[in-house]
């Protein structure tokens, strides 16, 4: 019940967890030694009768390498969460897997479309599957989503994945994921869009090969099934 | 030109008593400006607050009645985290901070009489004015105030159909265009002013940090806005000319608008942060009486964060459909803007060491926007580093960074000026106990409604949410918990700030009467009357020194004011003079 993040739900969610905690560690030291240091001048220096301040003027080579190597510190911390952050953005924005399945997410005011290949492996054909606001995906198979929107902004956001990836109307943005474990999860539009903003909710499941199969099995689409009742 | 208008000014009060709308609307007084300035930014600040109430009921209570407004319906609260948002940064932030006081502070402590353009200063208020009225004009129009957050993303600001606030839309950029042209003439003022009309003997490093500050915002902002004034126009024209600048079905780009508006977006955090940094030294060298730890170091580091912060607007944009590979070299220059706002810190904490710190009210603020600002600062670098950022962008981790980067700067910078400055601008001092009730009873909710978004914003909370009903792993008990605590925190604060307004009133007309110099300060302001008069100096005074010679040694008093005359036959001539050649 007091979760701290969600569940890591994708291949790269660890990794982007490891950079906030990698952060949180260098930050964190850094601010308590500041404030520590900060409320020990405030007391060791309160005003006291008769007792006349120093004359410093932050000048004395003594008093600034207080500052100066601090600050030497800092930008290796810097360097080392640069360095962090950038090798994890370049795994999940900068490349794609070779083998992976499609998705192609289209985003409007307010809803998700999915659209995912049928049985032929291929987008844009009669057996495509198409969902509203629900997208099915197997566990440990990588996909290549396709994301646009037909109208505003939008943001494609499934926090279990850390992913997230604004949707912009005129373009076509590819990315990917991997899901790594199985359940239900929320999609969020991360991304104002309107009034409607605020219900422009879906759900991801993700799930084992057998239940996608079955799911696969159950959603042929209505070409297929128009056709397949006509021959008699 | 100031003598001249000075000179007007005193002739003028001679025959009689001007009007009180001449004399309160119509001035050329930099301190009456300033004070407009101020009361209008406070005015401002209840409307957004009132937002704020009205939205963070809506999101524990949702779809109930909210006490004073009623039901709040989608569009409705969409309007309220939007005018929040535009209200505080740009009527509430920017006014008080920059406008108010600047135009109260840069002619008292340069020690000159007046503003050297008096009319183009009253023009930047009255453009100011109008534009608080379009903006809240923009609230009442048919079809409601504009919705779609304080950025105003395109396509949805640019296209009624999507907003479905024609007018408000269109008033929203119409009174934001308009309160930039009245920021950019206050800041040529600024600017030209501490330039040229400085006391004499007042050299570049004797003019105090505050001063220093406000114009290195100035400057910034003339430099940030121009791009963004441009997409305003751009936008207007969009909405209602049928132009397609930011439309991708007739070869528009969305995108430019964010680059635009983040252009200056960015930059305008150091334009607000600055006059709140300059606030902060001025009141820690007094209370601590201390000398501003290596005054060339925190003038050179801000003009470095000011050049840098122009290399940093990507960061707002990492997952917004621009090229991956951009993210890459923003980070790095995000991350670096953590170096000079650092050597900040250091260098303000340093200023206390060795110091005879007295805990009153304004230093109290001083203090707590050290800390707060800190916290604002070291969780921005969770946000710079692009890694971490695909998951924290939009959440209310970013929410609770931005306001722990703008409260200590907006609310408590100003409330440390106000109370520091008090006696000066009314002429008598604030009640102590009542200022230390205020204190404590807004900066402790302020971290009780914050602290909690930090942990709602790591469980994937993201913004401007109306209800969570649509949204399962959000609608828990837990995060429902952390909300509520928010919302309890901020209806405690905006309680505490009646007492404020209380104090504030009464200690105006009642207060005890304040001297010339209450805190034994050195800067030029101090050597006026309390409040100084038209023309503010009887005898416009001369600089012999820099303005933080707290506890000289050779001096038995702790204060050394910059405009008292060193002794003749000593050699006590001020090293800060010396310093400075």
């Amino acid at each position: 019940m007091f979760d701290l993040v969600p569940p890591v739900g994708s291949t790269y969610a660890a990794d982007i967890d490891n950079v906030i905690v990698l952060v949180a560690i260098i930050v964190g030291f850094w601010f308590f030694a500041t404030v520590g240091m900060f409320f020990w001048l405030m007391w060791r220096f309160r005003h006291k009768e008769g007792q006349k301040a120093q004359y410093v003027t932050g000048e004395e080579p003594v008093l600034v390498r207080w500052v100066s190597w601090p600050h030497v510190l800092i930008i290796i911390c810097d360097v080392l969460i640069i360095v962090a952050a950038v090798m994890v953005w370049i795994d999940v924005k900068q490349t794609l897997p070779e083998h992976a399945r499609d998705v192609r997410v289209i985003a409007q005011q307010w809803a998700w479309t999915f659209v995912q290949p049928g049985p032929d492996g291929q987008l844009d054909t009669a057996d495509d599957i198409t969902t509203i606001d629900e997208l099915h995906v197997e566990v440990n198979q990588p996909y290549r989503y396709h994301l646009s929107a037909t109208d505003v902004l939008h943001s494609f956001s499934v926090p279990v994945f850390r992913l997230k990836q604004d949707a912009v109307p005129g373009r076509v943005i590819t990315g990917w994921f991997e899901p790594i474990i199985t359940g239900q999860f929320d999609i969020q539009c991360v991304e104002i869009c309107g009034i409607g903003h605020g219900m422009m909710g879906g759900r991801i499941h993700l799930e084992t090969p057998e239940q996608h199969a079955a799911w696969m099995a159950e959603h042929r689409p209505a070409t297929q099934v128009a056709a397949a009742t006509r021959t008699p | 030109m100031t003598a001249t208008t000075a000179d007007h000014g005193h002739t003028h009060s001679h025959h009689h008593e001007p009007h009180w709308a001449i004399k309160y609307l119509w001035s050329t007084d930099h301190k009456m400006i300033g004070m407009q300035y101020l009361f209008t930014g406070m005015a401002m600040a209840l409307i957004g607050g009132y937002f704020a109430y009205a939205f963070r009921m809506q999101i524990v209570f949702p779809g109930e009645h909210v006490p004073t407004w009623g039901i709040v319906t989608p569009a409705e609260y969409n309007q309220f985290i939007t005018g929040h948002g535009t209200i505080m940064i740009f009527w509430v932030a920017m006014p008080v901070l920059v406008a108010a006081f600047g135009n109260f502070l840069i002619p008292l402590m340069i020690g000159c009489d007046d503003m050297v353009f008096p009319r183009i200063n009253r023009l930047s208020y009255q453009i100011f004015l109008l534009s608080a009225i379009v903006l809240i004009a923009s609230f009442l129009v048919p079809g409601g105030g504009f919705g779609g957050a304080w950025t105003a993303y395109t396509p949805l600001s640019a296209v009624p159909e999507y907003n479905l606030t024609p007018l408000g839309a269109t008033l929203w950029v119409i009174a934001v265009a308009l309160e930039f042209i009245a920021f950019l003439l206050g800041g040529v003022n600024f600017i030209v002013t501490t330039m040229n009309a400085r006391a004499p003997g007042m050299k570049y490093n004797d003019i105090p940090i505050v001063v220093w500050m406000i114009v290195l915002a100035s400057i910034l902002f003339m430099a940030s806005v121009g791009p963004l004034i441009a997409g305003a126009i751009m936008l207007l024209f969009d909405q209602n000319l049928g132009t397609h600048f930011f439309d991708p079905a007739h070869g528009g780009d969305p995108l430019l608008w964010q680059h635009l508006f983040w252009f200056f977006g960015h930059p305008e955090v150091y334009v607000v942060l600055f006059p709140a940094l300059g606030i902060v030294a001025e009141i820690i060298t007094v209370f601590s009486r201390k000398k501003l730890f290596a005054y060339k170091m925190v003038l050179y580091t801000a003009i470095a964060t000011g050049v840098l912060s122009f290399f940093v607007w990507a960061h707002h944009q990492f997952i917004a459909g621009i090229d991956p590979r951009m993210a890459n070299v923003f980070t790095a220059t995000t991350v670096i803007i953590s170096i000079p706002i650092a050597e900040l810190c250091f260098v303000y904490v340093a200023t206390l060491y060795g110091g005879s710190i007295k805990f009153t009210v304004p230093m109290l603020w001083a203090l707590a926007f050290m800390v707060e600002f800190l916290i604002g600062g070291v969780t921005g670098i969770f946000l710079g580093a692009s890694g971490a950022d695909i998951y924290f962008h939009d959440t209310y981790f970013v929410l609770a960074h931005f306001h722990y980067t703008f409260f200590p700067i907006a609310i408590i910078g100003t409330f440390a000026g106000l109370t520091y400055w008090f006696p000066k601008m009314f002429g008598r001092h604030l009640n102590e106990t009542w200022g230390k009730i205020h204190f404590w009873g807004t900066i402790l909710p302020f971290n009780g409604i914050f602290i909690p978004l930090f942990f709602t914003g790591l469980l994937g909370d993201h913004r401007r949410i109306y209800s969570y009903e649509h949204f399962p792993d959000l609608n828990t008990e837990w995060l429902q918990s952390l909300r509520m605590l928010a919302t309890v925190s901020a209806i405690m604060m905006f309680a505490f700030q009646v007492p404020f307004l209380i104090n504030f009133v009464m200690s105006a007309i009642r207060g005890k009467k304040a001297d010339k110099n209450p805190f034994k300060s050195n800067t030029l302001e101090w050597t006026a009357d309390s409040p100084p008069p038209h023309g503010n100096f009887p005898v416009l005074p001369t600089v012999y020194r820099g303005p933080y010679e707290y506890s000289h040694p050779d001096r038995e008093d702790d204060y050394w004011p910059q405009d008292e005359p060193p002794k003749k036959g000593s050699a006590s001539l001020a090293p800060a003079t010396e310093a400075a050649e």
